[in-house]
């Protein structure tokens, strides 16, 4: 740990990610079949870069996050943190959750804490450091209430620099702003930009929002439509701070919303029948009634 | 409820139950109180008169007034070899409570490790689960003569019958509990650094503690019905026993007692399981919808 030695924030070395050919598929329990989430996907992510993924719902964005948080592993292909395959989750990856994931029985100040005593810091010290993530996302007085207790955005703060406070070199972050309100999102969108700034980790952020993506990155990465591949990288290269409302800012977004609107497109095309539906030899009336049943009981299917 | 109430009212009280009262008025209000205390008041009064009045044989249903002069004797009366009841009120209920604190602190301990264990490794489920769920639908009553023959009529039948009983809700709660730790709070306790030996008890335990504590709830309500049940068949003392011993001597004022001696008891174990509950779990109350 290189902790409170030398900057009021720590600046531990920022990683880089190679994503080489990653595939993965994994069984839909809706439609009980194998679905193909990423189909190859090759990038590289550079130290102290802020790239998000963009893409339409189900291409697989959070899939390839969980894989280099080590949530989850490729089929084929790997990942690696400067040059070290991923195979396990782990404190050098900090990931910030939708739904904050904080834990409900501890305060707010032993969610901040809690992953620098599992680093073995000494109380006195977490203490210290969460004192001061605390009061740079604005939440002194806060550290002996619950989560429950706090809005959407104080608990995405609470989440975001419980991360920051185990000096992760990557940031991994899965819609983060996507559950509070607007107005809440772009000043949590300002902040994190802050802290990015200040910190200069490396950001990896799923998201939904194209005026987010071009707003907080270096890069966006627009993914296609199951299975997910990259359609495009394109660097945004606009001074920071960044003005929404600026002719450069729009036209970045006109660019990215027609590249998007493709690949929705796609997931809302009529899907092909399978042979299942309507095949020559389709079973009995009774033998399908009793095969519905089994899946409505199993929960997969609703009546 | 209120704290400001509460802090006023403690300075013009003095008494415990001047203190007691003023709160109970101060969250009810006069009139809810009322509504409250409608039903049972007006169905006390129903029984003194219908056995005043001459309606029922005052041999067969006592009056309230009875009722209370027998749980007197029987809680303050003299010791007399006359009066088989007289002055063991204390004694029956300490048995009593006795049995099923120590009959549900085993099942507590065994159901909340086995439980746990089993919501959480897959493997501890394959080995414990078919056990488990092939004893559960035996009725508890129906361990009753096995037990007595394995241990007979001594403590070990009624502790033994007040444990199982009270396990099976237990392990069945904290089983749903272990298995319903939500999979984005273990991925962050992993990502934060814990080792995965220690999600147990770092993330599944804590976060099963509401599921927990609803299965020690069910199973200590079962372990005082399990209680009158032995100690009317398979031990001596306790307040099942005299409930049954009063039966036989056909002293239905004192099986009234003995009901009501249950009630009170039931009652106050499940507060103080409650009071623990609010204890551990304050950060569980907002998350539940009142």
């Amino acid at each position: 740990m290189e902790h409170g030695t030398t900057s009021p924030l720590s600046q531990g070395a920022a990683g880089r990610i190679e994503i080489q050919s990653v595939r993965k598929t994994y069984r839909d329990a809706a439609e009980g079949r194998e679905v193909l989430a990423l189909d190859g996907v090759t990038l590289n992510i550079e130290p102290r870069e802020f790239l998000t993924l963009l893409g339409p719902s189900g291409c697989g964005k959070s899939t390839l996050l969980n894989i280099l948080a080590g949530f989850e592993k490729p089929d084929a292909g790997r990942a690696l943190l400067n040059g070290d395959p991923i195979t396990r989750p782990g404190p050098d990856r900090g990931v910030v959750f939708q739904d904050y994931a904080l834990f409900p029985w501890l305060n707010i100040q032993q969610n901040v804490e809690y992953g620098l005593r599992e680093q073995g810091v000494s109380k006195a010290e977490a203490q210290e450091i969460s004192a001061r993530y605390l009061a740079m996302v604005g939440l002194t007085g806060f550290e002996r209430r619950f989560p429950h207790e706090l809005s959407g955005g104080m608990r995405q703060r609470v989440a975001l620099i419980r991360v920051l406070a185990i000096d992760p070199q990557i940031m991994l972050m899965d819609e983060p702003f996507a559950a509070v309100d607007a107005q809440t999102r772009t000043i949590l969108q300002r902040e994190l930009e802050r802290l990015w700034m200040q910190t200069k980790k490396t950001v990896v952020f799923v998201t939904h929002s194209v005026d987010e993506a071009i707003y907080l990155s270096d890069r966006v990465t627009v993914m296609t439509a199951r299975p997910g591949v990259i359609k495009a990288v394109l660097p945004i290269d606009l001074p920071r701070p960044r003005d929404p409302t600026s002719d450069t800012f729009n036209r970045f977004r006109r660019d990215i919303t027609q590249l998007i609107e493709v690949e929705s497109r796609k997931v809302f095309a009529p899907r092909r029948p399978d042979l299942a539906d309507v095949g020559p030899l389709s079973p009995p009336k009774p033998i399908l009634a009793l095969w519905a049943l089994r899946q409505f009981l199993s929960g997969k299917r609703s009546m | 409820m209120n704290a400001d109430n509460a802090i006023g009212d403690r300075h013009q009280a003095r008494s415990g139950w001047r203190l007691f009262w003023s709160r109970v008025v101060s969250r009810l209000g006069w009139e809810r109180l009322a509504r409250r205390a409608l039903l049972p008041v007006l169905l006390l009064a129903l029984w003194q008169y219908a056995a005043s009045a001459g309606w029922v044989d005052p041999s067969f249903i006592p009056s309230p007034a009875a009722v209370l002069d027998a749980w007197w004797q029987w809680i303050f009366g003299p010791r007399s070899t006359f009066a088989w009841y007289s002055g063991t009120w204390f004694e029956y209920v300490w048995l009593s409570a006795w049995r099923v604190f120590v009959g549900f602190a085993i099942a507590s301990i065994a159901g909340i490790t086995v439980g746990v264990l089993i919501g959480w490794f897959e493997k501890v489920r394959d080995l414990l689960d078919p056990l488990v769920q092939g004893l559960r639908p035996i009725p508890m009553t129906a361990w009753l003569p096995f037990a007595t023959f394995m241990f007979g009529i001594r403590e070990g039948a009624a502790i033994f019958l007040i444990a199982m009983g009270s396990f099976f809700p237990i392990v069945v709660s904290c089983t749903h509990g272990a298995e319903q730790t939500p999979k984005n709070l273990v991925r962050a306790a992993l990502m934060l650094g814990t080792p995965p030996g220690r999600l147990l008890t770092r993330v599944v335990l804590p976060s099963a503690l509401p599921s927990i504590f609803n299965g020690l709830r069910v199973g200590l309500g079962i372990a005082w019905v399990l209680v009158i049940v032995s100690e009317m068949l398979a031990v001596k003392g306790g307040i099942g026993y005299a409930m049954w011993t009063a039966y036989q001597f056909v002293r239905i004022d004192l099986i009234i007692a003995a009901m009501f001696t249950m009630g009170l008891l039931g009652l106050v174990s499940d507060r103080l399981l409650l009071l623990l509950n609010r204890r551990l779990l304050r950060w569980n109350t907002g998350l539940r919808a009142r």
